[in-house]
């Protein structure tokens, strides 16, 4: 008889302790700085994450986990599997992205940095728990990790009632999926007996009759639950508002973290812990995808581009339409044999977003910095006045689109086009066609805006040139040298569409 | 060999790169426009080179074998690989293509058009022909989709950048409609990809769609076939190209109507034929009967701008016979038949050369006159120009009757073999109906005699002018140039060479068509 105390692998919870610890550092040293040292914390919060990025090398076997029962089944409540590591790899790249992002506007905003810098990373500790999560309620845990700093971020302009408005909407939104989502979590707990995923997924197979209605009950709440995070259609109307009340960085961040935190949660609750339950989540995810992508390509395509913040409103409603074809991969696990392969579909495009979407934010950060109501119509003649970035906003946009030279972004939409293909969702498939055509429609001509000569006025009055702050300037150098090399080399990414993951 | 055709694809990329760079200390040149607009002809003119290099080195007692492959992995995930070769179909289109860009980077470097720098001007030209020579050169069906995709953001820019009136509005429906097809063509690739197990054209040809469910094949030569036919352009889907030509700078609608739309028709020869032909043979009646509305079609759009009165703009007025041209193609393609797929890329071939040339002329005559109106033109009496300047009129009028046709000339033969292969097309098609398109499409050939004519009679001859109330030229006007020489020259030898000497081509075609028609055995 083993004892009931679980042991613990360090190495393989290092990433998401780090990060968390760190956080607490940073809340701590922030009591003890002095105001004029205060852009230090900026420095610790991005050597927290690049270390806990770095921590995850020593895993890259993928096979390890921990917390698991000493008795009987032996589950466990964290793996470090492949999957985990892309994911956490994902979401702590993106967060250190978003940091070099947010250097510049902490000072440009008069953001309190202490708060902010604790905040942002105790997030994404919660974001890079949550792919390991084998278990419901540390699944439910890392969520509200990720979410509830979140609702501070977007609330912390603290002046501006656009911002508090945004927290507040967020917040609501957010916190009725939760309560729906543990509600259905119970409901799953109440019918089987067990929050392990592997578990459930075993159990669920022969479910007590009289608990039938009980466990399909669960199902469904904990996937709107979900779809509520990824901010599916007809969960996303919290979205533009939220993106533009918030400061700009923590809107890339909304929109690549904390949409990855909903997939990897609705990938692992759907192929993991429900998988017999796939003649009802893949039809409702199939079309969730639809309706997503539809409404938020139509939605992207109705901004005016000289309306204020139209730059931060078409790329918070071109994020639910990328939402829409993130989803498109999971619902067509449901009808293969091979769920690990879509799911691969998913991981890497959600990759090649998060590259690409974050450099598109980083632009607009620099953008925001000379005009800030961040109209589209603010791009007009950028590559006169900044050649290389606005050479890297098309390219971003044209990754987005899926247009060369944006090679990636094609042929990561074409792994999704064959993942709906391979699983038979025909349909899917043209409705995703449509909704790329749609999407190329406001993806060029933003993109054509660019290159265009500048207003004479504007030219003649000329822009008072400020000198790129050097961490924001990383950050779209960064992301687009990642995007040329992945466009180079899509390999690097794609093959974890032919690998098994889970 | 290898690296001849992989160095044909990169090195216009490469240069293009370059292109954005500061010049090096040495090619400054006198400004940095004339420096960058002189690296733009050097590189065509290398490119050039090397394509002759191929040609040459081309093994032309086997040109039914692709030559000169390169076969690495790239992307093992989708089982994408860069797969290059040439065969006796790839080979003559990429030899036109680096013909006319290197052409139009020597028209352009004596004569850029208005617009921003021309650094931008010559990094767009260069991806343009590189994206080009890549989609007449892959053979892997998503490396096709890639080049095939990668021309549309410079032509876009060279149309809403450096072209005319209406521009942006031209420049706008000529990707959408492009980008509309291309992605319908995309699901369908994909869908011989996955159900034919690779991206592979020789290796699919080779299964010559045994691998292939009926209705897949149906699905497959329908979405692919829109996507190629919006390029081509077939009748109805052809209505961005007026415009698109009308407003773009000369050499780029040289390239567009050059090589551009053949990427359309090549697609159909090299992917659709081989891969699906249960697919093509069912839909074949179908293209041929919309062909044949094209030829008419475009005749009498052509016939109702030559009209005096009308208001025609002559640049678009042989976009529209492009429509006609490109008609025959289609009709030749259609019959199946080894005569018909061969006069389809003698046609292509003439095509590029005869309308490449008449968008030279026009655009030369828009440049003196200012204008390529017509009416505005020709004003009462006609324009004269074989009085003001006769080497202008002269080759005009060479182009106009080269394009009608006439015997003798690179326009004849394409055609009348596609007319030959309609009158017996494959078996299994309806001959009826195929002698009715023959037919049909014989009345376009006499329509495009008389809208040809007319443009000549309207253009070249006329009186001196003075009885013109509105004639707005000067009486005396810049005759042919040395670089437009030097430009025009070889279009116009080869014009001849192909219609005195149709075996050249027909010899490399025919084998590389036999084997294609039987599934690449």
């Amino acid at each position: 008889m083993g004892s009931l105390v679980q042991s613990v692998d360090w190495l393989a919870i290092a990433p998401p302790t780090v990060t968390a610890v760190v956080a607490l550092v940073i809340l701590v040293a922030d009591l003890f700085l002095p105001e004029e040292r205060k852009p230090l914390l900026g420095g610790i919060a991005i050597g927290g994450l690049l270390l806990a990025g770095l921590s995850l090398l020593p895993l890259h076997d993928g096979d390890r986990s921990t917390f698991c029962l000493s008795t009987g089944t032996r589950a466990c409540s964290y793996t470090a599997d492949h999957f985990t590591l892309v994911i956490q790899f994902l979401v702590l790249g993106g967060a250190l992205l978003t940091a070099l992002l947010s250097v510049s506007t902490l000072t440009d905003f008069k953001l309190p940095s202490g708060e902010y810098w604790f905040l942002l990373l105790s997030s994404a500790a919660g974001a890079a728990l949550l792919p390991a999560s084998r278990d419901l309620a540390t699944l439910v845990v890392a969520l509200e990790v990720a979410s509830l700093p979140a609702f501070a971020l977007v609330g912390l302009r603290r002046d501006d009632r656009r911002s508090s408005e945004a927290a507040l909407k967020f917040f609501l939104s957010s916190v009725t999926a939760t309560a729906v989502m543990l509600l259905g979590v119970s409901f799953v707990y109440a019918a089987t007996g067990t929050l392990h995923l592997t578990q459930v997924a075993e159990t669920l197979t022969d479910v007590d009759p009289r608990l039938e209605t009980l466990a399909q009950a669960g199902v469904a709440l904990t996937l709107v639950g979900f779809a509520f995070k990824t901010a599916a259609v007809p969960f996303h109307f919290w979205v533009p508002d939220t993106y533009v009340g918030a400061p700009l960085p923590i809107a890339a961040y909304l929109s690549v973290i904390g949409k990855a935190v909903g997939f990897t949660g609705l990938i692992l609750v759907t192929v993991v812990a429900f998988p017999s339950y796939s003649d009802i989540w893949g039809p409702a995810l199939a079309v969730l995808a639809a309706l997503t992508m539809t409404v938020g390509n139509a939605a992207a395509l109705r901004q005016r581009a000289d309306r204020a913040n139209s730059a931060v409103r078409l790329l918070a409603w071109s994020s639910v339409g990328q939402a829409g074809y993130l989803l498109v991969p999971i619902a067509a696990a449901a009808y293969t044999d091979d769920p690990a392969h879509a799911i691969g579909s998913t991981v890497a495009y959600a990759l090649m977003y998060a590259v690409v979407n974050l450099g598109a934010f980083a632009v607009a950060a620099l953008v925001a910095r000379t005009s800030p109501a961040n109209r589209i119509a603010d791009y007009r003649g950028l590559y006169a006045r900044r050649p290389l970035a606005a050479l890297a906003m098309g390219f971003f946009l044209l990754c987005l689109a899926g247009l060369p030279p944006g090679i990636i972004g094609l042929f990561a939409k074409v792994t999704v086009f064959s993942a709906a293909v391979d699983a038979g969702l025909g349909w899917l498939a043209v409705v995703m066609a449509i909704n790329v055509v749609i999407a190329l429609y406001y993806y060029l001509q933003w993109t054509a805006v660019l290159f265009r000569a500048p207003d004479e006025a504007e030219a003649a009055e000329g822009h008072q040139r400020l000198r790129v702050p050097t961490p924001l300037a990383t950050a779209i150098a960064l992301a687009a040298v990642l995007g040329i090399a992945l466009s180079g080399a899509p390999q690097l990414v794609l093959r974890f569409a032919s690998g098994a993951l889970l | 060999m290898q690296i001849l055709l992989a160095a044909i694809v990169v090195v216009p990329l490469l240069g293009a790169v370059a292109a954005l760079l500061p010049a090096p200390p040495g090619l400054k040149g006198k400004s940095p426009d004339q420096a960058v607009l002189r690296h733009g002809v050097t590189v065509t003119g290398a490119v050039l080179a090397l394509s002759v290099a191929l040609a040459a080195g081309f093994d032309h007692d086997d040109p039914a074998r692709m030559q000169a492959t390169t076969d690495i992995s790239w992307i093992p995930a989708l089982g994408i690989r860069i797969h290059l070769g040439v065969d006796g179909v790839s080979l003559p289109l990429l030899v036109l293509t680096a013909l006319l860009t290197f052409l139009s980077a020597l028209y352009s470097y004596f004569k850029m058009p208005d617009g921003p720098s021309p650094k931008a001007f010559v990094a767009l030209i260069l991806v343009l022909e590189s994206g080009t020579l890549a989609s007449f050169a892959v053979l892997d069906l998503m490396l096709f989709f890639l080049a095939f995709e990668m021309v549309l953001i410079p032509m876009y820019f060279l149309i809403a950048r450096w072209g005319g009136d209406g521009r942006e509005r031209a420049a706008w429906r000529f990707i959408l409609y492009t980008l509309l097809g291309s992605v319908v063509m995309l699901l369908g690739l994909l869908l011989i990809g996955i159900k034919g197990g690779t991206f592979d054209m020789v290796a699919l040809a080779t299964d010559n769609g045994s691998g292939l469910s009926h209705t897949t094949q149906l699905v497959a030569v329908l979405a692919i076939g829109v996507g190629l036919a919006v390029k081509a352009p077939m009748w109805p889907l052809h209505s961005w190209l007026p415009d698109a030509h009308t407003a773009a700078p000369t050499v780029g609608s040289v390239l567009l109507a050059g090589v551009l739309l053949k990427m359309g028709t090549y697609g159909f020869v090299r992917i659709l034929l081989p891969i699906t032909p249960d697919g093509v043979h069912t839909f074949a009646p179908y293209l041929a009967a919309f062909a044949v509305v094209g030829i008419i079609y475009g005749s009498l759009v052509c016939l109702a701008l030559a009209r005096s009165g009308a208001g025609g703009d002559l640049k678009r007025l042989i976009a529209y016979s492009s429509v006609g041209h490109m008609g025959f193609v289609l009709l030749g393609i259609a019959t199946l038949t080894p005569t018909g797929v061969n006069g389809a890329l003698f046609a292509n071939i003439a095509h590029g050369l005869i309308t490449g040339l008449l968008f030279f002329l026009v655009g030369a005559v828009k440049d003196r006159y200012g204008t390529s109106d017509l009416d505005r033109l020709s004003g009462a009496s006609g324009a004269a120009l074989y009085g003001k300047a006769p080497r202008l009129g002269g080759l005009l009028a060479f182009g106009a009757v080269a394009s009608l046709g006439l015997p003798g000339l690179a326009g004849f033969w394409g055609e009348m073999l596609a007319m030959f292969g309609s009158f017996e097309p494959a078996e299994g098609l309806s001959r009826p109906a195929y002698l009715t398109f023959m037919v049909i499409a014989g009345f376009g050939t006499l329509l495009t005699a008389a809208y040809m004519l007319v443009v000549v009679r309207r253009v070249c001859m006329g009186g001196d002018g003075e009885g013109g109330a509105h004639a707005p030229a000067p009486t005396s006007l810049a005759d042919v140039q040395t670089y437009e020489f030097a430009a025009w020259t070889p279009l116009v030898a080869l014009t001849v060479l192909a219609g005195l000497w149709p075996a050249a081509l027909l010899g490399l075609t025919d084998p590389a068509v036999q084997q294609l028609l039987r599934g690449g055995n």
